[in-house]
C-alpha cells in the first residue's frame, strides 16, 4: 500500500503520454487472485493467436487460397492426414493454412475497427460530455438509438451496403464493425466526462486560464479513459464473433480476399450431413478459443477495475514487521 | 431525468414518450442507409430479368421515381400504420412475410429463452454463492465458452453429433414436409397449429425439430444469464439483510433463494430487456444454421436477392420490436421496484 500511496507524487513528474500509458498498464499489475489467473490465461491464448497472425506465412504451410503444391492438386475434402493435418475442404484448400491465415484476418479487422471506434467514440464522448448543450442531447439520442439496434443487424445492413461499394474486403468488414461499437465508448466516456468536468482539478485548471481544448486533452482525457481497456477487450471478443457471423451469412470477407473463419463455416454447413467434421470443427474452435481468450482478458480486467466487483479490501492485509520503537 | 413527482403513470408516460424519438431515429437511419445509398433498388434486385419499361413500371409502383423527401414521409407514415411495404423480388407485402415466418422465429426464441432460464439462472446462483471455488470457476468457464462459441458453430456441432452421428434428432428445418402439409395454418405458428389440430404426431415432429435449434440458441443466452445472475448475487449476498437472515439461523438454502436471489432478480430483469437484441441476432444465425423457416432466414434470402425493400421492412420490424420490448421490460420493472420510478 505504501508504494501505491507514493504513486501520485511520481505521476506528476512523468510526461502525460506516459501517464496515459500507465493507466492502460496499471490494471494488469494490480490484479489479484482468480482475476489474475483469468487475465493471464486470456493473455496467453490471445498471444498465441497474435503470434500465428503475425507469422502466418511461416506457420501455415500453404497460402489461404492455394489449391496445389509442387504441381500436384490438393484432394477435395480429404480427411486430416500427415500432408494436411486439418484436412482439406470442398474448395481444395488446406484447412490448417486457412485457420492460421484466418487469425490474421480476424485480428486485423478487429484491430482496425476497434481503433476507429475508440477514436470516434472517445472523441465524441469527450466533446458531448464537456460541451453539453444541444450537441450533447442530439448525440446521446443518436447513440441510444444505435445502441438499441441489435448490433448484428446493424452490421448486416452496413456490410450489405459496403460490399456493394468497397467489395467484400477487409476494409468493408472493419467499417461495418466500427459503427456498432462507437456508442459503447461514447456512453462510457461521456458519462465519466460529465462527472469529471465538475471535479476540483478541472476547476483549478480553468481558474489558471486553461482553454477548453487543453482541459479536454490534458485533464479530462487521461481521467476518463480508464474503462476503455475493459470495454475494448470485451468488444474485441464480440467483434470476432460478429465478423464470423457476417462471414457465415455470406456478407463478410470473400474467400479470394482473405481467409475468414465464418465463411469457412458457411461452406462447411453442406459437409456436415455427410459426416465431414474437419471443415467445421477447426475454424470453429479457432473462433471459440480467440473469443474466449479475449473475454478472459476483459473479465480479468473488469474484476480489478470495476469497484463493485473488486475484492481488494477483502484480501488479507499483511502488515510490515513492527519496528523496535513501535513495540515499546 | 428524475422527476419530482413519483407516480407510476407519469413514469410510464415519460418512458413511452422517450421511445418516439428513438424509433424515429431508427426508422430514418434504416431509410437513409437502405434507400438512399444504393441508388436504385429495383435494378439491383430484378435488373437482369425484366425489360426496361417493366423496370420503370415497378419503380413507379414502388414510388421510387418521386423525390426522396416524399418517399421518406410516405415510409414513416406507412410504418406508423404498420405497413412495411412490399418486397421487390417476389412482390408480396412484408407484413405477409412476417405473418408466414414470424411464428417460427417466435417459437424458436421462446424455446431458447426457456432453455437459457432453466440452465443459466441456477448455475448463476451457484457460481455467485460459492464465489472463487472450483464450482464457480467451472461454471464461469462454461458460461464464457457458451457465450464465446458462435451460435452457428454450436449448431453445426449439434447437427454433427446428435443428428448425423447419433440420429436422435433431424438435422434441419421446422418439420417434415408431411407435417407441414397436414397441419392447417390457423395462427401461422406451426407448433400451436399442430396442438390446435390435435395432431399428436405433428406436435411430436415439430418438437423433435425444435430441440437442437432451441438448445443452440439457448446456450448462447445461458452464458449471459450465468454472468448476470452471478454478478447480482455477489452484490445481494453482501447485503445486511442476508447477514441478518443468516444470523437468525435460517437455512442456507432459504437465505439464498428468498433473500439473495429474490433481490438479485430486479437488476436481472432490467438487463433481460437488453438481451432481446442478442436473442434476435442469435435467431438470425440459428435459423440460417438449421434452415429454420423464420424471419432471420428470410432476411438472409432477401439480402442474397438484393431486395432492398424487403430487407428494409424486416430490419425495421426487428428494430421496432427490440425497442418496444425494452420499453415493456422497463415498465414491468417500475411495477416491481418502486425505486426505479423515483
Amino acid at each position: 500500500m505504501a508504494v501505491e500511496g507514493a504513486e501520485p507524487a511520481v505521476r506528476t513528474v512523468t510526461p502525460s503520454y506516459r501517464r496515459l500509458a500507465q493507466r492502460f498498464v496499471s490494471p494488469i499489475t494490480q490484479t489479484r487472485g482468480v482475476a489474475r489467473w483469468i487475465l493471464f490465461a486470456g493473455l496467453f491464448i490471445t498471444g498465441v493467436f497474435v503470434v500465428a497472425a503475425i507469422f502466418a506465412p511461416w506457420v501455415a504451410h500453404y497460402g489461404f487460397a492455394q489449391k496445389r503444391a509442387d504441381g500436384v492438386s490438393f484432394p477435395k475434402r480429404s480427411a486430416p492426414s500427415g500432408e494436411h493435418p486439418f484436412g482439406t475442404n470442398d474448395q481444395f484448400y488446406d484447412v490448417l493454412s486457412r485457420v492460421v491465415w484466418g487469425s490474421r484476418t480476424a485480428l486485423l479487422v478487429v484491430l482496425l475497427s476497434l481503433v476507429a471506434s475508440i477514436i470516434v467514440g472517445v472523441l465524441l464522448g469527450l466533446l458531448s460530455g464537456y460541451l453539453g448543450g444541444l450537441l450533447d442531447r442530439v448525440l446521446v439520442l443518436l447513440m441510444d438509438a444505435l445502441f438499441s439496434f441489435p448490433s448484428l443487424l446493424l452490421a448486416i445492413v452496413f456490410a450489405f451496403l459496403l460490399s456493394e461499394r468497397l467489395g467484400g474486403g477487409i476494409l468493408a468488414a472493419a467499417l461495418s464493425l466500427t459503427v456498432i461499437y462507437i456508442p459503447q465508448y461514447f456512453r462510457v466516456v461521456r458519462n465519466t466526462t460529465v462527472t469529471a468536468r465538475e471535479a476540483t482539478y478541472v476547476e483549478a485548471a480553468r481558474s489558471i486560464g486553461a482553454g477548453r481544448w487543453t482541459i479536454m486533452r490534458r485533464y479530462l482525457l487521461p481521467n476518463v479513459v480508464h474503462s476503455v481497456p475493459v470495454v475494448g477487450t470485451l468488444n474485441a471478443a464480440d467483434a470476432i464473433g460478429t465478423l464470423a457471423a457476417l462471414g457465415f451469412l455470406g456478407l463478410g470477407i470473400q474467400p479470394q480476399d482473405a481467409a475468414e473463419w465464418g465463411y469457412d463455416l458457411k461452406r462447411a454447413l453442406t459437409d456436415i450431413s455427410s459426416g465431414i467434421w474437419w471443415t467445421a470443427v477447426f475454424p470453429g474452435l479457432a473462433i471459440v478459443l480467440l473469443v474466449t481468450g479475449l473475454t478472459l482478458v476483459g473479465e480479468g480486467l473488469n474484476e480489478t477495475i470495476n469497484p463493485t466487483l473488486r475484492r481488494r479490501r477483502l484480501l488479507p492485509v499483511t502488515l510490515p514487521p513492527r519496528t523496535q520503537d513501535e513495540r515499546s | 431525468m428524475a422527476s419530482a413527482s413519483g407516480s407510476l403513470p407519469r413514469y410510464i408516460l415519460q418512458r413511452v414518450l422517450l421511445i418516439i424519438p428513438i424509433v424515429w431515429i431508427l426508422l430514418s437511419l434504416v431509410f437513409l442507409l437502405l434507400r438512399v445509398a444504393p441508388g436504385d433498388p429495383v435494378t439491383a434486385s430484378v435488373g437482369g430479368r425484366l425489360a426496361p419499361e417493366a423496370l420503370a413500371e415497378r419503380r413507379a409502383a414502388l414510388g421510387l421515381d418521386r423525390p426522396l423527401w416524399q418517399q421518406y414521409l410516405e415510409y414513416i407514415g406507412n410504418v406508423a400504420r404498420l405497413d412495411f411495404g412490399k418486397t421487390i423480388s417476389d412482390n408480396i407485402p412484408v407484413t405477409q412475410v412476417v405473418r408466414d415466418n414470424g411464428g417460427a422465429t417466435l417459437t424458436l426464441a421462446l424455446a431458447a429463452l426457456l432453455v437459457a432460464l432453466v440452465v443459466g439462472v441456477p448455475l448463476g446462483v451457484l457460481a455467485g454463492r460459492y464465489r472463487d471455488s472450483a464450482r464457480d470457476v467451472v461454471i464461469r468457464i462454461f458460461g464464457i465458452i457458451t457465450y464465446a462459441a458462435p451460435v452457428f458453430f454450436v449448431g453445426l456441432l449439434a447437427q454433427l453429433l446428435f443428428a448425423v452421428k447419433l440420429g436422435w434428432f433431424p438435422t434441419s428445418d421446422i418439420a417434415t414436409p408431411v407435417t407441414k402439409f397436414q397441419v392447417p395454418p390457423r395462427t401461422h405458428i406451426l407448433l400451436l397449429d399442430a396442438v390446435l389440430d390435435g395432431n399428436t404426431t405433428a406436435v411430436r415432429d415439430v418438437l423433435l425439430h425444435l430441440v437442437l435449434p432451441a438448445i443452440t440458441l439457448g446456450l448462447l443466452l445461458c452464458g449471459v444469464f450465468i454472468r448476470l445472475v452471478r454478478v447480482n448475487m455477489l452484490q445481494t449476498l453482501k447485503g445486511d439483510y442476508v447477514e441478518a437472515a443468516r444470523a437468525r439461523g435460517l437455512p442456507e438454502r432459504r437465505v439464498l433463494v428468498a433473500y439473495a436471489f429474490r433481490n438479485a432478480l430486479v437488476p436481472f430483469v432490467t438487463v433481460l430487456g437488453l438481451q432481446v437484441a442478442l436473442l434476435l441476432s442469435g435467431a438470425v444465425l440459428t435459423e440460417s444454421t438449421f434452415n429454420w423457416p423464420g424471419l432471420g432466414l428470410k432476411l438472409v434470402d432477401y439480402i442474397e436477392a438484393r431486395d432492398y425493400a424487403a430487407v428494409q421492412g424486416i430490419i425495421t420490424l426487428f428494430a421496432v420490436t427490440v425497442v418496444v420490448i425494452s420499453l415493456l421490460v422497463d415498465v414491468v420493472n417500475a411495477l416491481i421496484d418502486p425505486r426505479i420510478r423515483y
